[in-house]
């Protein structure tokens, strides 16, 4: 009896996780023209929804037999996770339009995307939008699995309130050379008008160093990445002058080692920040900003900055990618793009931003130096492993820049050797 | 051997059910009782179990529905992944710290927490509530209380002034571990205490009674009468504090800022989140999840050896 019992309950129970293990996917070829209701995801920035809502507005209006219903993305600890946990679940949007470039090599070892260049007109749309910005977000076997859309070039913001505070120039701050920025930074915090000069996370997460060293090491060494041709490119002049540029913030107490339950700038405990543009209308109510370009050691400033860049990417699970198709397009129009650039500030990825939307930076002249850097942006490498490559990056930089257990050299150089490793498994891999 | 009159049992009628169709009767009413709970144990437990058993001796990565992708068998390569990482031996070791510090003090504090609340006193009611409530809280909510008070501006900073520790409290590399035992140990006291306090119940007014008339004081009657008397709760709660132990991720991944200085506080799960998910190597955290539970069985039976140890 007890073993029949157990018996049954044992293809319940396998049949029941085989059901759930048989998902189906859509045919490709059906759907690349398959036209019909889509979902899109959005971001949860407030101004980013607003964008999204109005957009989707007018598509409907036009096309009411292709409903298009956009939402934010569904919670997790990171976009990233929350997409690649609906990609295995085949529950993804057609379009996610906040997908990090760092997690499309991911996305696409899962087969979770779909490659642009399968439409007509792919290939030429992404570049004819984005122009040589675009070879950045190619994937190694040269396809577009997303589309390169908004950057948010980043820069260095500063409160203006504070530095005068510490009896600084607001309106010329003396930030252009390392030993300018530190001095700077000194001045700040041992006058007492901010706890820290600079507050970027010093935390693990792979994702910190697109805020502290990276766009310092693409300022310093005049736009590489952090791989170029399959090898590191850190351990090198520029990627040491970085990393003991921000070794002696964080020796001399000006950056705190500990990461702050909210945001610092934001609240008055950092004078400065690494941020991109989205951050100029989120504190516009609380924080006076100034901008000003990420130092280098000789304070040839302002040639390059890293690109906090976002991309739409389609998904496999989507039935009807010729919907998703057109409203992509439609959504990344010369139109839509300045509906964008005046509701959140931040950069449509096309090459001749400053003079397509001449209006909006004459009228708001702050967002011009974004524009401009927008130009000479830096991306990370869209290389298989990139989340281990940054990892591993990140480590290492924790131990010899934040807490000071190891020389920078040293610390770079072992991060170089980890990397070439991880490099070569996946080469091996691939 | 004692002799005892047994009447005959009747022989059955035709309305009354043998002692065996009522026993048969009975174990299928018992076993549609107990399915549900055997069919939760396959699919939520043991199914996934063998799966990730299975992930971890397979190159297997996670991918979209309808994917044709081979997962080739990969013998012991996983594991030795795992046992060639630094970060894992780092991992383990952070959590024997962790145990060193919390087991004992769990223990200590929570049965003699528990003796006291069993005592008459006033308010008693009160402080059973107070020593539980940080159980019942979030852990998010509570990791916002410890680093108000062990924060780098914190409370307790601002009292020690220039003999605060540097680096602070949590992104120190010496304190970081020791600081998420005690966080840990505070947070779980409540639930502890009450296994004590019902374990209490059993241990009978007549042994404390008679210690009394042997000249027995408080403390004597504690070690001699209390302590034996609850050693099966005593078991129960170190195997229960070592596996919540060695589950920990919350607090490394709130606390201290996703694993600490230098992987200081990091923990095997949080190393299992960020090679799974993070890194998208769930062959990698299979095997490690697999190590893991080897790690908790043993020190759980080790644990078991010493508490029942005289008994």
């Amino acid at each position: 009896m007890l073993r029949r019992t157990a018996s049954s309950l044992l293809v319940l129970a396998l049949a029941g996780t085989a059901t759930a293990c048989g998902r189906a996917a859509p045919d490709a070829n059906v759907a690349a023209d398959a036209r019909g209701p889509i979902t899109v995801w959005l971001s949860n920035n407030a101004q980013e929804v607003q964008w999204g809502k109005q957009m989707v507005a007018a598509w409907n209006k036009r096309h009411p037999d292709q409903h298009v219903t956009a939402q934010q993305i569904p919670a997790g600890k990171t976009s990233e996770e929350a997409i690649s946990a609906s990609i295995i679940a085949g529950t993804s949007a057609c379009l996610a339009f906040n997908t990090s470039p760092a997690a499309v090599p991911t996305f696409q070892k899962q087969n979770g995307l779909v490659p642009l260049d399968d439409f007509p007109g792919g290939t030429s749309y992404v570049t004819g939008r984005s122009g040589g910005l675009a070879d950045q977000y190619k994937s190694p076997d040269g396809k577009f699995y997303q589309l390169p859309w908004k950057s948010n070039p980043v820069m260095i913001l500063y409160n203006k309130k504070l530095f005068k505070k510490a009896g600084l120039d607001p309106e010329h701050p003396k930030l252009a050379t390392y030993k300018e920025f530190l001095k700077t930074s000194r001045t700040l915090v041992h006058s007492g008008a901010a706890k820290a000069a600079i507050w970027p996370s010093p935390s693990s997460d792979f994702f910190q160093p697109w805020y502290d060293f990276y766009p310092a090491f693409a300022a310093q060494s005049g736009g590489k990445q952090l791989i170029e041709d399959g090898k590191p490119q850190f351990d090198s002049a520029a990627g040491r002058q970085a990393a003991s540029f921000w070794r002696e913030l964080y020796a001399e107490k000006l950056a705190p080692q500990e990461a702050y339950p909210g945001d610092a700038l934001n609240d008055g405990k950092a004078a400065m920040a690494t941020v991109g543009p989205w951050a100029v209308s989120a504190y516009k109510n609380a924080v006076d900003i100034g901008v000003a370009p990420v130092p280098t050691s000789d304070g040839g400033s302002g040639k390059h900055s890293f690109s906090d860049e976002k991309s739409v990417a389609m998904f496999s699970a989507c039935k009807n990618r010729g919907t998703a198709w057109d409203l992509l397009k439609f959504a990344t129009s010369s139109a839509q793009d300045g509906r964008f650039l005046e509701t959140t500030g931040q950069m449509p990825m096309r090459e001749d931003l400053t003079k397509r939307y001449a209006d909006y930076f004459a009228e708001h002249p702050t967002y011009r130096a974004f524009a401009d850097q927008a130009e000479r942006v830096v991306e990370v490498p869209n290389v298989p492993g990139s989340v281990d490559i940054w990892q591993a990056f990140r480590d290492e930089w924790t131990k010899s820049v934040v807490f000071g257990r190891e020389s920078t050299r040293a610390g770079l150089s072992n991060a170089s050797s980890e990397i070439t490793d991880l490099l070569n498994e996946y080469g091996g891999q691939s | 051997m004692s002799l005892t009159l047994q009447s005959r049992p009747a022989a059955p009628s035709s309305t009354e059910q043998s002692p065996a169709r009522r026993n048969r009767f009975r174990s299928r009413v018992g076993a549609l009782f107990v399915s549900p709970y055997v069919l939760f144990l396959l699919v939520v437990f043991a199914i996934p179990l063998v799966y990730t058993v299975w992930m971890s001796f397979h190159r297997f990565y996670f991918t979209a529905p309808g994917t044709d992708v081979d997962a080739p068998w990969v013998g012991l390569s996983n594991y030795k992944d795992v046992f060639t990482d630094p970060v894992v031996g780092q991992a383990f070791l952070n959590i024997l710290i962790f145990l060193v510090i919390n087991v004992p003090l769990t223990v200590g504090l929570s049965l003699v927490l528990a003796a006291a609340l069993n005592a008459k006193m006033r308010g008693r009611a009160f402080f059973r509530a107070a020593f539980y409530l940080p159980y019942v809280t979030a852990s998010v909510a509570l990791v916002a209380v410890w680093q108000f008070l062990f924060g780098q501006d914190g409370f307790v900073n601002h009292l020690l002034g220039s003999h605060a520790p540097d680096p602070s409290w949590l992104v120190n590399t010496h304190l970081a571990m020791p600081m998420i035992a005690v966080f840990v140990t505070w947070k779980q006291l409540g639930f502890f205490v009450m296994l004590y306090l019902a374990a209490l119940q059993n241990v009978g007014k007549e042994l404390y009674e008679a210690s009394a008339m042997d000249g027995a004081g408080k403390v004597r009657q504690f070690f001699s009468v209390t302590v034996p008397g609850v050693r099966p709760a005593t078991t129960l709660v170190v195997i229960y504090a070592i596996i919540t132990g060695a589950n920990m991720f919350s607090e490394p991944y709130l606390l201290t800022g996703g694993g600490g200085p230098d992987h200081a506080s990091t923990s095997p799960v949080l190393l299992m989140y960020q090679k799974g998910i993070e890194q998208g190597h769930p062959d990698v955290a299979a095997a490690l999840g697999v190590v893991l539970i080897a790690f908790v069985m043993v020190v759980s039976l080790a644990a078991r050896k010493l508490t029942e140890r005289g008994n």
